[in-house]
């Protein structure tokens, strides 16, 4: 339920700066401030933060653990894709945020002649939706190669704003 | 009275016809110039007594016609010969072609089956299915969503068709179906959702469910008789599996049976095994959470089960059970025995009794598994049977949030599904195998219904200090549990093998190529690369005099997710990122059949 209600708000906050069509002018990637151990875009779009010694961020850390545990058996390792579905660290860059949280969370459907592709809906999925930002920094951090393949090496550590939010998120 | 006598008439008929069937798909099996079922006999043996093409001549082999299926996902299983009919399948939407060999492979009918395009969603590592089976005039297709169907093998008209589960919990199916006597024997998929495995016996007629045997929870649910049913010859008393659990884990317990099944007509027993317990992650199910990881012995009228050996107890690395049992007949210390042979996940291959269920061999098939120093095999030791664990690759020990590196094999297993196959005559088996390994890091997940349910991050890589590919295709003794010969190769060997007659054996690569070898040596004989990577089993057939060898590419499954952008081993430095090859760079998707023979 907090989930969403931060979705919206920072949904409201990106229509008040211009909508959509003005987002994709902007840098969607770098972070512009820090909030609670999250990093931000001008836009207030959720990012990653790669120190000079590939020190990451929380999130894009935990992303790599809840990506290989959710994700990485259809997409493939880092997402890099697979045979059977496609390579999400380009998803992250090319899609916008709101547009990727709606594919997670209500998934998408490509049946036809060609293709054979289907995306579950994850909306009711805790081990996805409450880590649902730790996994599309930690794709967009891949995309952007400032995070190589493999287990990333240091990382900051989980800030109490992060815990308390995972606590809630999970009714723990 | 005369109710009375009607009903016994009726119950004669039907037992009379119980009978016919039975010995009708032994009959279609014995002949050698057909494939009836998708694991060559009941014994799983993938042996043909086909020899016109033979270790002296298959370097002449050629392409002698092919078949496009229409669908691009990974391609298991293979296709059936019943007289002049071959029957082809596909992954999603599980189409089924009949291909008239008599007028030159013409399509006689096609079935696909209408299927809510959400299953595809809840299939863990695509939609592939391992094929049709055949049995007393009628094609058995298992479908994706779980629907059974029997069509009639002349006309693909549906004559029934039944539910197995429900895709909206998860549940779904990649596996065959076995006919046996009067029924069909069904599994089922989706260990990675929490679903609680169960094995189903329909009758073949109808479609009406027979028995089913849970793998998991209380004594009436999994069909055991707490004082007949034994474990290495213990009888293995009352509530096995409940008290093996904490509280109602086992409801949502996984071992499911997503592999192949044989069968002992004489015993009445059928063989399988039970896969992961669910979640990965060992913390949040204590015990040994029995049966996952099981081999199983049941009567295969009633489901009750006769015996059953749990290989790992606690499973703490994705080690499924669910590989095929290979039956022979082989002297042992003088003696002709009935033997099972299984080559699980884990990487240890067992030898076992069929009949009692006694353990006779359990050793690593792979020098690179690491996670066990071995079996206990001392029937009067507390852990007779139990594999010791190596503590520090225990993801239970490491605990939950710690990334536990270097073990091998890796979840994948040192071999998969894809089935091995049995000389009688070199009593050699021949095995597809994965030569990989991986960092585990299991943590808390919680459990919705239809969601995914897994709960540790795996990075894999090709085995350390080794030849550097990730799989092998080797040559096994299973009476002294050595390899005689291994073939390394660039990736996993992801095909089921076939041994012949002719002293060939055959198999298929991730790259493509179909593979001759000497039964004998390993010395390759042949290679031809096909238009895509081949996860599919190599079958033969006989037409018309003629020997042929057919073989699905189409490259997927569990081997194109992991494989396909190349593996990355973090232990060794950001320097060696990305050094590792991308199956990729080598084939793309397209469901085609490719069927050889020697030429005129």
């Amino acid at each position: 339920m907090k989930f969403t209600v931060s979705v919206l708000a920072a949904g409201l906050a990106v229509a008040a700066l211009g909508g959509p069509a003005a987002a994709q002018e902007v840098d969607n990637l770098t972070a512009a401030y820090e909030e609670g151990g999250r990093y931000y875009t001008e836009d207030d779009v959720p990012t990653y933060n790669v120190g000079e010694d590939g020190t990451v961020d929380w999130l894009t850390y935990s992303g790599f653990r809840r990506y290989h545990s959710e994700c990485h058996v259809c997409h493939g390792p880092e997402g890099e894709g697979s045979s059977y579905a496609p390579a999400l660290k380009e998803s992250a860059v090319d899609m916008d945020y709101y547009d990727f949280l709606d594919v997670v969370t209500n998934g998408r459907q490509k049946v036809n002649a060609a293709e054979n592709s289907v995306m579950p809906a994850f909306g009711d999925n805790p081990n996805v939706m409450c880590y649902i930002d730790d996994i599309y920094v930690y794709l967009k951090a891949r995309g952007a190669d400032v995070v190589p393949r493999g287990r990333p090496g240091g990382r900051e550590d989980k800030s109490d704003d992060i815990r308390a939010a995972e606590e809630a998120c999970l009714g723990m | 009275m005369k109710t009375f006598m009607t009903l016994t008439s009726v119950l004669a008929m039907t037992a009379a016809g119980a009978a016919m069937a039975s010995e009708s798909v032994q009959a279609e099996i014995d002949k050698p110039e057909q494939w009836v079922l998708q694991t060559g006999d009941y014994k799983n043996q993938r042996f043909s007594k086909l020899d016109q093409i033979n270790k002296d001549n298959v370097d002449d082999l050629q392409v002698a016609w092919t078949f496009s299926t229409g669908v691009l996902r990974g391609h298991e299983g293979s296709p059936l010969v019943v007289g002049d009919t071959m029957y082809v399948h596909t992954p999603f939407p599980n189409i089924v072609y009949a291909l008239d060999l008599a007028n030159d492979g013409r399509i006689k009918w096609k079935y696909e089956p209408k299927q809510n395009a959400d299953v595809i969603g809840v299939m863990c590592c695509d939609t592939v299915n391992r094929g049709v089976a055949y049995g007393d005039g009628k094609i058995f297709l298992h479908q994706a969503d779980t629907r059974v169907v029997a069509l009639d093998a002349e006309t693909g008209e549906e004559l029934w068709g039944v539910m197995n589960g429900d895709p909206a919990k998860g549940e779904t199916n990649t596996a065959t179906v076995m006919p046996v006597g009067d029924k069909i024997i069904v599994g089922i998929s989706g260990g990675e959702f929490g679903v609680q495995g169960h094995v189903t016996a329909y009758d073949m007629e109808t479609g009406e469910m027979a028995w089913r045997a849970y793998s998991t929870g209380p004594d009436d649910q999994i069909l055991f008789d707490p004082e007949t049913t034994t474990e290495l010859g213990k009888v293995v008393g009352a509530d096995s599996s409940l008290n093996s659990w904490e509280g109602d884990q086992w409801k949502i317990g996984g071992g499911t049976t997503w592999g192949w099944y044989s069968y002992d007509a004489e015993e009445n027993l059928i063989y399988y095994g039970s896969g992961n317990p669910s979640t990965w992650n060992p913390a949040q199910r204590p015990g040994d959470n029995k049966w996952s990881m099981t081999i199983f012995a049941r009567d295969a009228d009633t489901g009750m089960a006769k015996w059953v050996y749990q290989m790992t107890p606690h499973d703490e690395w994705d080690y499924d059970g669910i590989n095929e049992m290979i039956l022979t007949e082989q002297e042992v210390d003088g003696e002709m025995r009935k033997l099972l042979t299984h080559f699980d996940r884990n990487g240890l291959a067992y030898t076992m009794d069929r009949v009692t269920g006694e353990l006779l061999l359990a050793e690593k098939y792979d020098p690179a598994v690491n996670w066990t120093s071995g079996v206990d095999m001392d029937p009067n030791s507390e852990t007779y049977g139990r594999p010791a664990v190596v503590a520090e690759y225990s993801t239970e020990q490491n605990g939950e949030d710690v990334n536990s590196t270097g073990i091998c094999p890796a979840a994948l297993g040192s071999k998969d599904q894809q089935p091995a196959a049995y000389h009688p005559d070199t009593q050699m088996f021949y095995v597809p195998t994965n030569h990989v390994c991986m960092d585990y890091e299991p943590f808390r997940v919680s459990y919705t219904a239809g969601q995914p349910y897994v709960g540790a991050t795996l990075a894999m890589y090709p085995a350390p200090d080794s030849h550097g590919g990730m799989g092998n295709f080797i040559a096994w003794d299973n009476l002294k549990g050595e390899i005689k010969w291994s073939i390394p190769e660039q990736f996993s060997v992801w095909s089921g093998a076939l041994a012949t007659a002719g002293d060939v054996v055959f198999y298929g690569t991730l790259e493509g190529y179909l593979k001759a070898v000497d039964a004998e040596t390993g010395d390759e004989l042949y290679r031809f690369k096909t238009p895509s990577g081949i996860i599919g089993n190599v079958m033969t057939y006989e037409q018309d005099g003629k020997q042929y060898v057919a073989v699905l590419s189409g490259v997927g499954g569990w081997a194109g997710i992991g494989l396909a952008a190349g593996l990355t081993n973090p232990n060794d430095g950001l320097g060696a990122v990305g050094g590792y090859s991308s199956l990729s760079d080598y084939t793309a998707l397209g469901g085609q059949l490719t069927v050889f023979a020697l030429p005129d």
